[in-house]
């Protein structure tokens, strides 16, 4: 079995991560945004995967898994609240969902 | 005294009796239940006063290990100096629920609770020997403070409320930051990391962590004497807060600034304490002047009162920043008679705005003709205040001057006296503007004092003329422990104007 | 017997708080009777006292308890006995007495009546205890406490403005004068370590020589307390306003007993101002100006108890001129005589008041003698006494106190000037208040005259018993400087005479000063003849001739309006300034940080945009800086 280089890794993660970080600074859709934080999820994961086969320790593997397991219920709990707002404001455009203005 | 841990007992009734009176409903039985748990109260800490052994250091000692990691341990005891302390806080706070009782119909499980956990937080200031307990104390009096002038109080009390806690909050912050720069360095040299007070202060300092931890500590303590400049919460507080709040406030919380100097200031700082003498002693000379002055011209009662305060207070810390034995004396007997006198002044303030639902001083007049019993008690507690001899305002007021003239510097002395004319001008003035002369048409059909509030009033007028006659009885409580303090803070390497 | 000389204090004392505690409600009337058994009960042990101590009472004293321990500091509440003590007590206790018996008279119509006798027999109690004080604290603690009392007296109609006005102006007045004392009580302190009068006493020569300026200093400031209390210059503005109280309190209190503490201090401390010289003609300088210049002022007032307040003023001064030269058994001398006649002078004046239907006016009164004749006879006799005619009370005590300027040289001549023309003036107001009150034509309107009467037997036989002292009171001290009193005080002033301050005067000395004094007075009473009853020339015309000298005599030199504007009104000044200062300064800076603080929150809060995507940005610029730091520059 061919193990690519760990630099393949870390460059996929990282534009795993930058594409996420962009997506949330940029997009306006709520929906989206929740999405591209997934992304971010998923690069960090990518990375983890990486170095766990570079170092050989299973332990960044687990984390993966643990940490899947949290996006999972994250994005039930975000999507439900993301549900409850489109209804409550009829809207998912990240400018109008400004309450917490100081 | 293995048996009983009557200090502690002394500390959580009050809690306790709170805790029921959430519990019950019926007015009475809520008034029955504080009014018997500050009356135990105020008889264990009697019984601590016939068993105490005057000059014998710490007594009826306890202590617990809190969180042993860090040297923090739950420990009470009480010498002299927090004796009388407590004793004069009991006795003020049993006076002000039976008080109460006659006059607050409004919330009053609310009211009940938030007292009883005042008495608990400031009885804890003073029995604590350990610095964090304390500091946990210092703030949890805050809070009941705070609802209590929040939520009973006049007017504009949001304003006066939160100008008193932000105010307190600065200084007892930069005294966290003092107790955790202690707990450090006197860990680092010793290698005993703890925050018993008793251990801290007998360890010794550089000077110059004893300047910045000394002007930490002060700020704290001349913030709630109130020291001028830092005063000007003070009158705003006691405007808005309810008579009892007023009563409490005067009497025992400006009480912790100086009980702090006491305890702390002086025995753990004693070469800054020398340094600071000068400066101390002009700022306490100005509060007696400046706070006579300014209470000369208020139209206020409750104002003129809380500026007679501020002047008041001054001899406590020039008594204390005397760094002599009969100043320090003079100091305490000075807390313990302006918390008799001011806390019944301002019960006689709140029995006149209660009746005449005034308290401008040119809306008065003359009511001395339809309340003879109510003018006799206003004018024994004003000439009280005054510091007429014989009543208790005067000890006080005396050794202090007694330990100012000590100093080299006689001009804080001379000074401080002229004091003592311009008080008796306020007061006698104001009393002359209000209960003498002729009677205000709408004032003619109010009644004199019920028997309770002159019940509570005798009582008061008792302790001062007994403070006043014989003041031996209770200086002979502290003076070993004051002694104690004054041989410490003059053992300083510094000199400061008492000549060696 | 000095065991129970507790009781003198003490029954005064029940009786003021039996009346105090059941006046109001039940004893009512009874409290005349309550309080005039206290006082009776001290004047009876004073006497018995008096009596067991003998011809040369030694010094003794009684410990009730200790007031203050702390540190070095030692008070003790003692009780001291001796000669001194013994003659202001039955002083003290018989005029109290007499005008306690006169106060339940003069007083029946009062509502009050309860009130005015719990206060008086508590002054007596005070009074007592001042002068039964064994060390400076104490007198001091009872000094204030006769203070409050004549506060409370002052302003016992409290409705009426003027009265509130003159107890506060009493009180703060002797306050200032307080403030001298317990300096000088500090100083004491500090200087000798000790506050007992015998422990100081000793070591007073010791002081005297190691630090003389400081016993001047002390000496000073301990009178400017007696000033005070004694209404000297320029501190007397309030004895004359003090009239605003019942006329047996401006007796008892403003004429014979507390307005003589001041006198008595000095006296008592003899052996303090012995050794300053200083300090002394200071003393005499005050007292001969203030006699002078009180008894001037007293020439033109029209209200019969200001004027008699005035003489006590000056009369006090003549006291003070004596102590000034060392002559302190001729004080006390005139002390215990001016007590009784001026005493007398007061209750007649108060018994006139309550015949006319409380008339104070002279201008307003004349010709009352015939209708009541115990009253004026009774008058007289205390105005003989005042003016010095030979033999009354007033001519021994004040002949002896002139001599001793003259005895005591160089500035004492200066002094005899004063004193001899002060007491030429005394003749002079006094027979004027005699003639305009009791002779001449009446000015009074018919109806009002016509129910004039004379005052009832217990307010006339008080009046006779002190008439009889005016008259023989002065034989203790004859003959001159060898009378009984001089024999009984003389231990007590042994420091004058170690300090060379006691003169022997010839008797050729003595006849001629008495020639002079008895010239003066009957030439005095002869001017006050001529001017207010022949009318040769009219007292109009006088007044008219010098308009400024009158204006300025009328309006006490304008001193007290003085001290309203500037100290009264100074003080307001200042007052009113700082309280704005503090209100707008002090309280502005604090609510100015208040402004800060909330001025930057506000402009912070603008980071707070509440859009998810700054949050993240400035999530992600943070990090993408601290990476870098670490990056570029730990490394």
């Amino acid at each position: 079995m061919i193990i690519p280089a760990l630099e393949y890794y870390l460059l996929l993660g990282a534009a795993l991560f930058v594409i996420g970080l962009l997506g949330v600074l940029v997009r306006r859709n709520l929906l989206i945004v929740f999405m591209s934080i997934e992304l971010i999820l998923l690069g960090a994961n990518v990375t983890f995967v990486g170095f766990a086969v570079a170092l050989n320790n299973m332990l960044g593997q687990a984390f993966v898994i643990f940490s899947l397991t949290v996006a999972a219920a994250e994005a039930a709990v975000g999507l439900a609240i993301i549900v409850a707002l489109a209804r409550h404001r009829e809207t998912l455009n990240v400018d109008e969902i400004d309450t917490l203005r100081g | 005294m293995e048996s009983l841990p009557i200090l502690s007992l002394v500390l959580w009734l009050p809690l306790a009796a709170a805790v029921i009176v959430i519990l019950l409903q019926d007015r009475r039985a809520m008034f029955g239940v504080a009014v018997l748990g500050a009356a135990l109260s105020l008889l264990l800490s009697v019984a601590v006063w016939a068993a105490f052994e005057p000059g014998a250091g710490m007594q009826f000692q306890e202590s617990f290990a809190w969180l042993p990691a860090l040297g923090i341990q739950y420990a009470l005891g009480v010498d002299g100096i927090s004796l009388l302390m407590v004793l004069l806080n009991t006795f003020l706070f049993f006076l002000c629920i039976i008080y109460a009782w006659a006059t607050v119909n409004d919330r009053v499980k609310e009211y009940l609770v938030t007292m009883l956990l005042l008495e608990v937080g400031i009885t804890g200031v003073f029995l604590a020997l350990d610095f964090v307990l304390f500091y946990v104390f210092w703030e949890l009096m805050l809070i009941p403070m705070y609802v209590l002038i929040g939520v009973w109080g006049g007017e504009r009390r949001v304003y006066a409320t939160i100008k008193f806690v932000l105010y307190t909050l600065f200084g007892s912050l930069l005294m966290l930051v003092a107790i955790l720069a202690l707990y450090f360095v006197h860990g680092n040299s010793t290698g005993t990391y703890t925050f018993d007070i008793l251990q801290l202060t007998q360890g010794t300092y550089g000077e110059v962590f004893q300047l910045w931890a000394f002007v930490a500590f002060f700020l704290a303590f001349a913030i709630k004497v109130p020291m001028v400049p830092f005063h000007t919460w003070l009158p705003d507080a006691h405007v808005e807060a309810p008579t009892t709040g007023s009563v409490i406030l005067a009497g025992i919380l400006l009480k912790m600034g100086g009980y702090g100097f006491i305890r702390f200031s002086l025995p753990l700082f004693p070469d800054a304490s020398q340094l600071a003498q000068t400066a101390v002693l002009t700022l306490s000379v100005i509060a007696i002047i400046y706070g006579a002055l300014v209470a000369l011209m208020q139209t206020d009662l409750k104002k003129l009162i809380a500026y007679s305060s501020v002047s008041h207070m001054g001899f406590v810390t020039l008594g204390i920043f005397s760094f002599t034995q009969q100043g320090l004396d003079g100091a305490m007997m000075q807390m313990f008679s302006h918390g008799l006198v001011t806390g019944a002044l301002f019960l006689c303030v709140g029995q006149l705005y209660e009746r005449t639902h005034d308290r401008l001083i040119a809306n008065l007049g003359g009511l001395a003709h339809r309340w003879p019993v109510f003018a006799a008690l206003f004018l024994y507690f004003s000439l009280a205040s005054i510091g007429l001899p014989g009543l208790s305002g005067f000890v006080g007021e005396f050794m202090a001057l007694v330990g100012a003239f000590a100093t080299g510097v006689r001009v804080f002395g001379v000074l401080a006296v002229f004091g003592i004319i311009l008080s008796a001008a306020y007061m006698l003035w104001m009393y002359w503007r209000v209960m003498l002369g002729s009677l205000k048409e709408a004032h003619r059909r109010l009644e004199d004092l019920s028997v309770l509030e002159t019940a509570v009033l005798v009582a008061l007028a008792l302790v001062v003329i007994w403070a006043g006659v014989q003041p031996q009885a209770f200086i002979q409580i502290f003076t070993a422990d004051t002694s104690g303090v004054m041989q410490a803070v003059n053992a300083a390497q510094v000199a400061g104007l008492v000549p060696k | 017997m000095i065991n129970v000389a507790w009781l003198v204090p003490l029954l005064p004392f029940i009786a003021f708080a039996i009346n105090g505690l059941f006046g109001r409600a039940y004893l009512k009337k009874t409290t005349g009777l309550v309080a005039n058994a206290g006082v009776l009960g001290a004047l009876v042990v004073t006497v018995l006292l008096f009596l067991a101590q003998g011809g040369h009472p030694e010094p003794e004293t009684v410990t009730l308890w200790t007031w203050a321990a702390s540190g070095d500091l030692t008070v003790n509440l003692d009780l001291r006995v001796d000669a001194l003590t013994l003659v202001m007590l039955l002083v003290v206790t018989s005029v109290s007495f007499m005008v306690h018996v006169y106060s339940i008279g003069y007083m029946a119509h009062d509502p009050g009546f309860w009130r005015f006798f719990t206060y008086l027999p508590l002054f007596v109690f005070a009074m007592i205890m001042l002068v039964m004080a064994n060390n400076l604290l104490v007198l001091f603690v009872f000094w204030e406490a006769v203070g409050l009392c004549s506060y409370l007296l002052i302003g016992f109609w409290f409705e009426r403005r003027s009265a509130s006005a003159a107890a506060v102006k009493a009180f703060l007045t002797n306050r200032i004068g307080d403030v001298g004392f317990l300096i000088g009580l500090i100083l004491v302190w500090h200087v000798f370590g000790t506050l007992d009068y015998d422990e100081i006493f000793a070591q007073a020569p010791a002081v005297a020589s190691a630090m003389p300026g400081m016993l001047t200093i002390i000496c000073l400031t301990l009178f400017v307390g007696a000033m005070g209390k004694s209404a000297q210059f320029p501190l007397h503005v309030w004895l004359p306003d003090a009239m605003e109280g019942p006329t047996p309190v401006s007796a008892l209190i403003h004429a014979a007993t507390m307005v003589t503490a001041g006198v008595y201090m000095v006296a008592r401390f003899n052996p303090l101002y012995v050794f300053s010289a200083d300090a002394m003609i200071v003393v005499a300088l005050v007292g001969a100006f203030t006699a002078l210049f009180a008894a001037t002022i007293g020439l033109a007032q029209n209200d019969i108890k200001r004027v008699l307040a005035y003489s006590t003023v000056s009369q006090l001064g003549l006291m003070f001129m004596a102590l000034g030269v060392g002559a302190f058994t001729a004080a006390i001398f005139h002390l215990a005589t001016h007590a009784f006649f001026k005493g007398l002078l007061f209750l007649g004046s108060g018994s006139v008041i309550h015949g006319t239907d409380e008339e104070q006016d002279m201008q307003r009164m004349g010709g009352l003698f015939g209708k009541m004749r115990v009253t004026g006879t009774t008058y007289i006799i205390g105005g003989l006494a005042l003016s010095g005619i030979i033999p009354l009370a007033g001519f021994w005590s004040k002949d002896e106190l002139l001599g001793a300027t003259l005895l005591a040289g160089g500035a004492g001549y200066l002094l005899f000037a004063m004193g001899a023309l002060a007491s030429l003036l005394t003749a002079v107001y006094t027979f004027r208040m005699i003639f305009l009150t009791f002779f001449g034509s009446t000015r009074m309107e018919a109806d009002r005259f016509s129910h004039v009467h004379e005052s009832p037997a217990v307010m006339t036989i008080p009046l006779l018993i002190l008439a009889v002292g005016a008259l023989f009171a002065g034989f203790v001290g004859v003959p001159p400087e060898h009378g009984l009193i001089h024999d009984y005080l003389h231990d007590t002033f042994l420091a004058a005479e170690a300090a060379g301050l006691m003169h022997a005067p010839s008797t050729a000395f003595v006849v001629t000063l008495m020639a002079i004094s008895t010239v003066i007075a009957v030439f005095g009473i002869l001017i006050a003849f001529s001017i207010y009853l022949r009318k040769r020339p009219a007292p109009e015309t006088i007044g008219g001739a010098a308009p400024f000298i009158h204006a300025l005599l009328v309006n006490k030199y304008y001193l007290d309006d003085l001290y309203d504007l500037v100290v009264a009104g100074g003080t307001r000044s200042i007052g009113w300034l700082l309280a704005w200062f503090d209100l707008n300064v002090v309280d502005g800076l604090v609510n100015l940080v208040g402004v800060v603080v909330s001025l930057a929150g506000n402009g912070l809060r603008r980071f707070q945009t509440g859009r998810l995507e700054n949050y993240a940005f400035s999530v992600a610029l943070g990090t993408a800086l601290v990476l870098a730091f670490y990056i570029f520059m730990v490394r």
